[in-house]
């Protein structure tokens, strides 16, 4: 095997940092293909649970209990007449669901999965990731304006306007979990961060947390918290989803800015704005839920506790493939659902192999000292502990949707502005003064009570 | 291509606003002239309404309906009195009992007979489950609109219940035909009154279900208080009748002001609200929806034994004359005008129908609101278009 494809692995920096184009080349692939499945079972996902928050079944027909419904929907998507309205601007109206989903993949280069599976580990990160996920909206507003109608023209000038309010206060709420990185601290808090260099890089600041031994939501008790808060709002309002989804708002602008749009063009929207989704709350998990990381790394590092938290990866895909078999056995015996039992028996198998297979690997990781093995296995410890955590703003998001009505233009624009912007630069006023007042008030607590840390 | 957006008029549009565009140049900013309908999933069927917006805010309304005109009061002439007893469920679909009551009771005042006293109380309990499965159906539809799309399904499960015994008593789940010239062509089926007071203590702790949802919601509070607001003058000057009237603080109910059927015997209250705005509207329809079920409690437990069809001759021939009955139909005052000319047949029948009034109302409800406004507003007026067209 060619030495650059060799060379690489059991590596413990990314493959941009590492200079291999070839393992660069295959993350991209390896996160594009990831990210599109994600995004399918996120469809399915968002449809079954919505369906039973609203005492509906959902997709039911197409596969057992509609397993295959995104195929078939993508399929028809695929197959459905590609139109562009006569009055449109053809080449805008072309392009501009592929700037959304440009920008919503891009974003995906510097998400560390782990501390080395990421494709770049980019010295601006965060940086880059607001510029580049601001960027989806380019094509929102580009397909409002092309389609030439008023009902998308309403729906992308509503998202722009949107956009650029959430923005602000997301922008500062990052702020203050970035100047978290840099605090180095002999404190209450027990801090022992990497001197005063602050960092920009996603996975470094994933590591700021594991070396400080706090993530960032608990850090400065509220101030950290109070700060993911008004990051996991803004991002609601940045992917327009409910209740802010207003540029699509259904009962008032039909469709909003993807009205004239239909077949594959209209899919490529609707695969940025999950694909957005899930960027979204990989920069929460990363900034604030400790990315990566398993549940109290540092607390318990003893190596059984290592091969306790590496089951747990086999043992979702166990308890997914128990749920399928459940499913498999309450299936009613006609005959009618013969194909389909046949279908959930095979999805089951599926899940338990997947199962079997990383319990398998646990297990030999633990009996011997392969080097690689033991990265493989650590590689896929921190992509699932990362993913579970995404999981939850997933399901947040459905759940949102279930729930609450939207908000209207202008209440949308106060909550942007007038409360969540304000809150966030005194969050971050307050982050900023108190990391430099707090060694100072340690050392008095020190002097004065003769405590010792 | 900006000028494309500048529509020079609309086609078929007679209108009060300048639709006229100037024709200004390339990216200037002109009023927007936008068509909401006939094809538009919040428009509540096939009501088309032009909007003219500055921006998102709405300098004005104009309400083109129509698009489901069927002919109803031409059809009445050219039926006997009992042949159009089924079409009047037509107009307003989702209250089709209310409607038949109203018909049946209008044409019982021309030939001045009554339905017997059980006859009654079944058409009070009937109208009143209508009247919250009427309800029901706005709630879910009304919250969908404001972008809430969960009550809708918690609704239509719970309105299925009702459409039970609809069908249970005479067949038919939404056009029921349920009353006749006289009474009721149908006696109670064994188990009716069972079925109502379950109903009664299955669906008291479904509406607290609905208000969990909704009524402390911040984001509903936001998007209905102050919306829409009508003063009680303007309702009144307007026609407005309803909840619509009853939520700016007028203490107008038909069941109370001019009582027919049983409704003198019944012991309930006129919820009113105080600002006229959505969020009062909501307020009062979740409030009668609990008065109509105090309504069904007292008429279950009540109900008299007797003949359920008064003395009415098989050929319906009312006397010359005319008549103009009244009822409280879920969404308002519906009015019947008959004028008899001696025959089989109406000579003129004319409906008035809450709906197409209270339609009126919406220009000045939303004149200087956002788009989503107009939204919440065309759910809190309850049309039906069957009912405003006809």
């Amino acid at each position: 095997m060619p030495n650059f494809i060799m060379s690489y692995l059991g590596s413990t920096v990314t493959p941009g940092e590492a200079g291999n184009q070839f393992w660069a080349l295959m993350y991209v692939l390896i996160i594009f293909a990831g990210v599109s499945v994600a995004v399918i079972c996120m469809n399915w996902i968002e449809r079954k649970a919505l369906a039973h928050f609203q005492i509906r079944l959902g997709p039911m027909r197409v596969g057992p209990h509609g397993l295959m419904q995104p195929f078939a929907d993508a399929l028809k998507l695929m197959l459905k007449e590609d139109i562009i309205p006569a009055e449109a601007d053809q080449f805008v109206f072309w392009v501009a669901p592929l700037i959304g989903l440009l920008a919503a993949f891009t974003v995906y280069t510097v998400i560390p999965f782990g501390p080395s599976q990421a494709v770049s580990d980019m010295n601006i990160g965060i940086l880059f990731m607001l510029g580049v996920s601001s960027l989806g909206v380019l094509g929102i507003v580009v397909a409002g304006w092309a389609s030439n109608s008023h009902y998308p023209l309403m729906g992308a000038l509503r998202s722009s306007a949107q956009m650029v309010s959430y923005e602000v206060a997301m922008g500062l709420a990052v702020v203050s979990a970035v100047l978290l990185t840099s605090l180095h601290g002999s404190g209450i808090y027990g801090a022992t961060g990497n001197g005063d260099t602050g960092t920009l890089s996603m996975i470094g600041i994933v590591q700021a947390q594991q070396e400080q031994g706090v993530w960032f939501i608990f850090k400065f008790f509220p101030l950290g918290l109070i700060a993911f808060v008004i990051f996991a709002i803004a991002m609601v309002a940045e992917v327009n989803r409910a209740p802010f989804d207003l540029a699509e708002a259904e009962s008032e602008l039909t469709a909003g800015f993807h009205t004239e749009y239909s077949g594959l063009r209209w899919s490529l929207f609707m695969l940025a704005e999950y694909a957005a989704m899930i960027a979204v709350s990989s920069i929460a998990v990363t900034l604030w839920l400790g990315g990566w990381m398993r549940p109290f790394p540092n607390l318990l590092h003893a190596p059984a506790w290592d091969f306790i938290f590496s089951l747990f990866p086999g043992l979702t895909f166990g308890g997914l493939a128990a749920i399928a078999i459940i499913g498999t056995v309450r299936m009613p015996s006609h005959s009618f659902f013969k194909i389909q039992r046949i279908g959930l028996a095979a999805f089951a198998a599926l899940l338990g192999f997947i199962a079997l297979f990383l319990l398998l690997i646990a297990v030999a990781v633990r009996s011997s000292d392969a080097r690689l093995l033991s990265r493989f296995n650590e590689g896929i410890g921190y992509v699932y502990w990362f993913m579970l955590k995404v999981a939850v703003f997933m399901y947040l998001f459905i759940w949102y949707r279930a729930t609450w009505p939207r908000y209207r233009f202008d209440q949308l624009m106060r909550v942007g502005w007038k409360v969540l912007l304000p809150i966030s630069l005194g969050v971050l006023i307050l982050t900023a003064s108190w990391a430099l007042a707090e060694p100072t008030i340690w050392r008095w607590v020190q002097n004065v009570f003769g405590v010792r840390a | 291509m900006s000028s494309r957006l500048n529509d020079k008029a609309l086609p078929n549009a007679v209108s009060h606003l300048d639709l006229e565009a100037p024709d200004k140049p390339y990216l200037d900013s002109n009023e927007l002239i936008i068509n909401m309908g006939p094809q538009h999933p919040a428009t509540h069927g096939v009501l088309r309404v032009i909007l003219k917006l500055d921006g998102e805010k709405v300098l004005g309304t104009e309400c083109v309906i129509g698009y489901l005109h069927r002919g109803v009061e031409k059809i009445a002439e050219n039926r006997t009195y009992t042949m159009f007893n089924p079409y009047v469920d037509r107009m307003d679909y989702c209250a089709a009992v209310s409607n038949g009551l109203g018909y049946c009771e209008a044409v019982e005042k021309l030939m001045n007979v009554e339905a017997p006293p059980r006859a009654q109380y079944i058409r009070v309990i009937m109208t009143e489950l209508n009247r919250i499965a009427s309800h029901q159906l706005w709630l879910g539809t009304h919250a969908l609109d404001i972008g809430a799309m969960t009550p809708l399904f918690y609704t239509f499960r719970d309105r299925e219940e009702i459409l039970k015994i609809f069908e249970k008593y005479c067949g038919a789940r939404l056009t029921t035909h349920a009353f006749r010239i006289g009474g009721c062509q149908y006696e109670t089926y064994a188990g009716f009154e069972k079925d109502v007071t379950n109903f009664l203590t299955f669906f008291a702790p479904k509406i607290d279900e609905y208000e969990t949802l909704l009524t402390s919601n911040r984001i509903w509070l936001e998007r209905t208080k102050n919306v829409g607001v009508i003063s009680a003058a303007d309702a009144i000057a307007l026609g407005v009748t309803g909840p619509v009237l009853r939520a700016s603080g007028v203490k107008w109910d038909l069941r109370k002001a001019q009582p027919y059927a049983a409704y003198a015997k019944f012991d309930f209250d006129i919820p009113i609200g105080e600002n006229g705005d959505t969020y009062d509207r909501y307020l009062v329809r979740m409030m009668e929806m609990r008065q109509s079920m105090r309504i069904i409690e007292q008429a279950v437990n009540d109900i008299p034994e007797g003949p359920i069809m008064g003395k009415v001759p098989k050929v319906i021939k009312p006397p010359v004359g005319e008549i103009y009955h009244s009822i409280e139909a879920p969404k308002g005052e519906l009015g019947y005008f008959i004028v008899s000319d001696g025959s089989t047949q109406p000579y003129r029948l004319r409906v008035r129908p809450p709906s197409f009034v209270n339609l009126q109302a919406l220009d000045i409800m939303v004149r200087g609101a956002l788009v989503a406004d107009v939204v919440a507003v065309i759910g809190t007026i309850d049309i039906v278009l069957g009912e405003v067209d006809r």
